[in-house]
């Protein structure tokens, strides 16, 4: 990392933390929802930007990571517990869900991926005895930690700002090691991946699972801060829009899925000015964005920052690691 | 000497065509086997086989006296077999240095301790050497997909040898290269198998290189063997000469 980058990460950082004491209690839940999302934007960004395996079922991952948390802190399981056990079953299942990726890529596996967020959407709407069907589950208490209790916006903030932290320090390291390598190869030519002994299979898999985890961290979080949850939060709107905050961040950028997903949480209520046609605004800026800037906010920085070094070295712009698709 | 690759009675059809029709050889230790052919006579798809990328109709691969037939790539390249590609395989967007790294990454313990283990899996010396070996220090830091034709086509051959493999298949190594390129790409490959005593299977139309380089060459056309021995007797065979011309 460059010198430059540790500057702007550290001011970022001092933003994050500084920020809320600035806000009203509904930008402090918006801020939270962004640290919250951001988790699993990341794990969408592990699996399609850096694997390059496209994945329509994040929001899925989101909504089983929630109904977990909910049903076993209801139940009367520590949250500590529920946390690491919405995080195991999302593995589980992101590896099964992997399958398929091994015999289909691009579009076909997003329908495949598409078609399982409509199941578990099904589940979570049919099996009322277990989830509530569309009434939802109420009443969801936010954690208490060591005898700290992050019932308090701003608390809870501080509590997802801190899971994010400790979880984005997390996927740094295994990116730094062979295995980020090994993503983007499986990305870039999994034919030659094989030829030097990559096992693609066991990579493809391990790329779904530990993405599809962080989708289950992030609905851990989720359901303690909206404190209440239904099915239709985690139908297809919801892996789309987790899907545009990685392209919008810019895919394949370790801090893609940051700016993503506050451009995704904050924008829309900044439009508000706009009054009704909020969303219609919003939708036609990311419209003008993808066309003239289809590797994201961060792809132009990168390629700002590269345009302004005439030698064409690598550019010191933060998280423009290389490994822009 | 003992065998490295051996191959018996090799088929592969596609629908009705057989594009390898039994073909048997063997490559002893240390050999630089030739294999040249015109167009379409299966040299490439005889390689798929031996390398696990398709699966041969019939017919028997053996590695070191192993039974490879039908193996993944991965699991025969972690057994010491390693190739390069006709047309450009490099990863463009990693480093000339990191797709060193990756080349050889996946030898060094399991996919557990790699995950807790150093960033370069210990081989960023290894890396640099070989570097140094096919002189692409220069671009270490660059990424792959930046280098020109002949530069990736080297960076190629690194890769291949970057995990000491003991058996090397080089798939038309000199194809779109230039001269300068291709007289150094030669005689890294010589020195190189000098060095490690590893054993080469080239495929390869540019004639002179085929003559510098190889020990021993094998004709291919329509799926068999038609013409084997050393280079500049292979050359003179009006068998061969046919097989070029003839059509």
């Amino acid at each position: 990392m460059t010198r430059l980058g540790a500057v702007v990460i550290g001011v970022a950082l001092a933003l994050a933390l500084a920020a809320p004491f600035f806000l009203k209690p509904f930008g402090i839940y918006l801020l939270s929802m962004w640290a919250v999302l951001t988790i699993a934007a990341m794990g969408l960004n592990l699996t399609l930007g850096y694997a390059g395996q496209v994945s329509l079922a994040q929001g899925a991952f989101v909504g089983i990571g929630a109904y977990t948390v909910a049903l076993l802190t209801q139940g009367g399981v520590p949250f500590a517990l529920a946390f690491i056990a919405a995080g195991l079953l999302c593995f589980i299942v992101g590896w099964m869900l992997g399958y398929p990726a091994l015999r289909v890529s691009h579009h076909y596996l997003a329908f495949v991926t598409l078609a399982f967020t409509t199941l578990v959407f099904l589940v979570l709407r049919n099996e009322q005895w277990l989830t509530g069907g569309i009434y939802g589950i109420n009443g969801i208490m936010r954690p208490v930690l060591f005898g700290w209790s992050t019932g308090k916006a701003l608390h809870f903030y501080f509590f997802s700002l801190g899971v994010l932290v400790v979880l984005a320090l997390a996927i740094w390291w295994m990116l730094r090691s062979p295995w980020g390598r090994a993503f983007v190869a499986l990305r870039e030519n999994p034919i030659r991946a094989a030829s030097v002994g990559l096992d693609t299979r066991r990579y493809t898999l391990m790329a779904f699972a530990v993405g599809s985890s962080l989708g289950g961290l992030s609905g851990a979080l989720y359901a303690p801060l909206v404190q209440f949850i239904e099915p239709g939060s985690f139908a297809i709107n919801m892996s789309f829009s987790l899907l545009l905050m990685v392209i919008v961040g810019g895919s394949g950028y370790f801090f893609g899925p940051f700016v993503g997903a506050l451009v995704a949480v904050l924008l829309p209520e900044w439009m508000r000015i706009a009054e009704g046609y909020y969303l219609i605004v919003y939708a036609a800026l990311v419209m003008v964005m993808m066309a003239f800037c289809p590797t994201g906010i961060l792809g132009l920085v990168d390629r700002l920052a590269k345009a302004a070094m005439p030698n064409g070295r690598s550019a010191p712009a933060i998280g423009a690691e290389r490994t822009a698709p | 000497m003992n065998p490295v690759l051996q191959v018996a009675d090799l088929r592969k059809s596609f629908g009705g065509i057989a594009a390898v029709d039994g073909v048997s050889f063997q490559v002893d230790e240390g050999e630089i086997l030739g294999i040249i052919g015109p167009n379409g006579s299966g040299k490439s798809t005889l390689f798929n086989c031996v390398l696990g990328q398709l699966t041969p109709s019939s017919g028997e691969v053996r590695v070191d006296g192993r039974r490879t037939t039908g193996m993944r790539p991965c699991d025969l390249n972690r057994l010491g077999v390693s190739r390069t590609f006709q047309l450009l395989q490099v990863f463009p967007q990693l480093s000339v240095r990191d797709n060193l790294i990756l080349a050889g990454q996946e030898h060094q313990g399991s996919m557990v301790s790699r995950l807790f283990g150093r960033a370069d899996a210990g081989l960023g010396e290894g890396a640099d050497r070989m570097l140094d070996f096919f002189r692409l220090s220069h671009f270490a830091a660059q990424p792959a997909g930046s280098l020109s034709y002949g530069q990736q086509k080297l960076l190629d051959a690194a890769m291949a040898f970057m995990a000491g493999p003991r058996l090397v298949l080089l798939d038309e190594p000199a194809g779109g290269v230039n001269l300068t390129m291709l007289s150094h790409l030669r005689e890294r490959l010589q020195a190189y198998h000098a060095e490690r005593k590893a054993t080469f299977v080239v495929i390869e139309h540019q004639m002179e290189f085929v003559m510098a380089l190889c020990t021993r060459v094998l004709v291919l056309a329509e799926g068999r063997i038609i013409a084997e021995g050393a280079p500049a007797a292979v050359r003179r065979n009006p068998v061969v000469i046919e097989a070029y011309l003839g059509h």
